[in-house]
């Protein structure tokens, strides 16, 4: 009787150290994963998101047909909307477009772009934001001051505006760019209008933690300002990074999509969301509605579910708003 | 500019022309003379003149922003005071989930579901164009004709929809946050009517930021204008720089983005001047009352 609290104890010790080996219990059972466990919301906006990056990733396998393939493309099969109206084939789930892609498997070709450039440019931004806004932080002085009037020029321009005009200007000095050069123009003009955010969020906290205990002692140990930088405060500022990140993943989409629609972002090769919603914004007008808004739906979903995402994790991360 | 089959010399007789054969300084020095007198050249693709170009285009986008920004203002201020009146009632929670459905739903689609709806599926309203337009000098209205109203809907509702959810946002957070303060507790003691206080008092303290944020927004008007404008063929200014941008017509982008920079500091000049007329603590202040 009296030995078997203990063999209690011990099991569930040992559920504990299974869970720690793997990461993903380790994680469910940390204070961020508590709360995750316990919204619905960012539960259901992940799940969505997952299924979207899932079909994006793997589109070679997932997707019915592969659209770029001329060679499968059945021009019979033109226009036929989704399945389930009257007209429609089983053949092809959301319907087909006017050469006859399967618009379920361009959808998922069509999100893998848009969420690559996406990244890329969230990356893109982050890495310059991080850095200059911890050396305008830490440096303070005349450079301090000239980056966030910098900044401060970039925010009074709405970001579709900068993202436009320099993807105008890249196109004014390389006409005859190949699709790698024109990914590369747009990723940048899109990221160019992120960064100030994280210059700005960045450059705040570092300002508040120059000036603590561990920095000053890293100091007089001698340690060097550039590794003070990486090693000691960057760590420390990286939370409200994180949650910036996320939701400018959302806002970087809808920009690549909005440049796309406008005829200025990726390449025609290669149809991201924007572009899907351009071309079948011209058979609007004739009743074929599929074509135009199931790509609109994948991106407002998209940008929907990782918004509320972004949200959470700002709550999550936040101990004062616990 | 001069077709396919141009002999060498017409070439080098238009490079002349246009003074491509002088030095980089030379032509730049050229550039800024006559753009400080509002010249910007030639454009690129269409050989007309780039001042007549933009001038024959702004009317069309300045009715359509100052439209949209009147809807905005109009419908987001009493919706915004109305969330935060009636806070926690079905329909306050109905426009605030509308709200966060008009942020983040990219422009163009709002332009696309509208037409999805009212041009092509009901057949209501025109979804391209201007429509009818009167000339009165060198400026082109449609807000005569009603033709003209007609074609104006559905692009100022696309517009207005993203700063129509800021502003009611915006204003329904200031407006909890003075409501709680000491002075509308006053209010409330002195025997005042809800009406005096909610729009005397409160809705009045309230006005600095949402005219901040309305100012800087109506600067984004103009540029998601943009948008709006090859969803809906307006032919603005708008559908015009983008046209440059796909073509890489620089007279027209650099006229374009000169004209949005100086339209950007007269708005914020404006701004600033309303403060003083909002606002009398600033007009004290700067009197040397204290």
């Amino acid at each position: 009787m009296l030995a078997k609290p203990a063999v209690i104890e011990a099991n569930s010790l040992k559920k504990d150290l299974d869970g720690m080996s793997n990461p993903i219990s380790r994680w469910l059972s940390s204070d961020v994963g508590y709360s995750f466990r316990n919204s619905k919301t960012a539960m259901v906006a992940a799940f969505i998101a997952f299924v979207f990056i899932f079909c994006a990733l793997f589109a070679k396998w997932v997707a019915p047909y592969n659209p770029f393939d001329a060679a499968s493309l059945e021009l019979m099969d033109s226009l036929l909307p989704p399945a389930w109206s009257a007209d429609g084939s089983t053949k092809y789930l959301l319907g087909t477009d006017d050469q006859g892609r399967d618009i379920l498997s361009a959808l998922m070709y069509g999100t893998r772009i848009s969420l690559v450039v996406g990244m890329a440019s969230v990356m893109l931004s982050l890495v310059v934001g991080v850095s200059l806004g911890l050396i305008a932080g830490f440096r303070g002085g005349w450079l301090d001051a000239f980056l966030m009037r910098l900044c401060d020029v970039m925010l009074s321009f709405p970001a579709i505006l900068v993202a436009l005009l320099i993807a105008g200007v890249g196109r004014a000095v390389f006409p005859n760019a190949d699709d790698s050069l024109a990914f590369g123009v747009l990723i940048i003009s899109i990221s160019l209008t992120g960064w100030v955010q994280y210059a700005r969020t960045v450059r705040g906290t570092t300002l508040v933690e120059r000036n603590k205990e561990y920095v000053q002692a890293a100091r007089v140990t001698g340690v060097a300002p550039l590794r003070i930088m990486l090693r000691h405060v960057l760590p420390n500022v990286l939370g409200p990074v994180t949650v910036l990140a996320t939701i400018q993943v959302a806002s970087a989409i809808i920009t690549e999509a909005t440049l796309s629609f406008l005829g200025v972002g990726v390449p025609p090769t290669s149809p991201s969301l924007g572009t899907l919603i351009r071309i079948g914004n011209d058979f609007l007008f004739s009743g074929e509605w599929w074509i135009t808004i199931f790509p609109g739906l994948t991106l407002v979903l998209i940008a929907l579910s990782v918004n509320l995402l972004g949200d959470w994790l700002r709550d999550a991360l936040n101990p004062r708003l616990r | 500019m001069l077709g396919q089959d141009a002999t060498a010399d017409q070439i080098a007789a238009l490079r002349k022309d246009l003074g491509l054969d002088q030095p980089f300084i030379v032509q730049f020095g050229h550039f800024l003379l006559n753009a400080v007198q509002g010249e910007f050249g030639i454009s690129l693709r269409q050989g007309a003149k780039v001042s007549q170009l933009i001038a024959d285009r702004f009317p069309a986008t300045l009715e359509l922003a100052v439209i949209a920004a009147g809807m905005a203002l109009l419908l987001g201020i009493p919706m915004g005071v109305y969330a935060a009146l009636k806070r926690g009632t079905l329909s306050s929670q109905l426009l605030m989930t509308f709200s966060l459905l008009g942020v983040s739903l990219p422009t163009f689609l709002i332009g696309i579901l509208l037409i999805l709806f009212f041009a092509v599926l009901l057949g209501w309203l025109p979804s391209f164009g201007r429509g009818d337009v009167v000339k009165i000098g060198w400026w082109s209205t449609g807000l005569l004709t009603a033709k003209g109203w007609q074609h104006i809907v559905l692009p100022a509702l696309t517009l207005t929809v993203f700063q129509l959810t800021l502003i009611m946002r915006l204003v329904r957070a200031e407006m909890l946050e003075v409501l709680r303060t000491d002075y509308i507790k006053f209010a409330r003691a002195r025997g005042l009517s809800n009406r005096a206080i909610h729009f005397g008092h409160a809705l009045k303290n309230t006005l600095v930021p949402v005219m901040t944020i309305t100012g800087l927004q109506l600067g984004g008007l103009i540029a998601f204008a943009i948008i709006t404008e090859t969803v809906f063929q307006w032919p603005g200014m708008g559908l015009l720089f983008i046209q440059a941008v796909t073509f890489a017509d620089v007279p027209v982008m650099a006229a374009y983005l000169c004209l949005i920079a100086l339209i950007f500091v007269v708005i914020n000049l404006t701004v600033d001047l309303l403060y003083f007329a909002v606002d009398p603590r600033l007009r004290v202040g700067k009197a040397g009352g204290h």
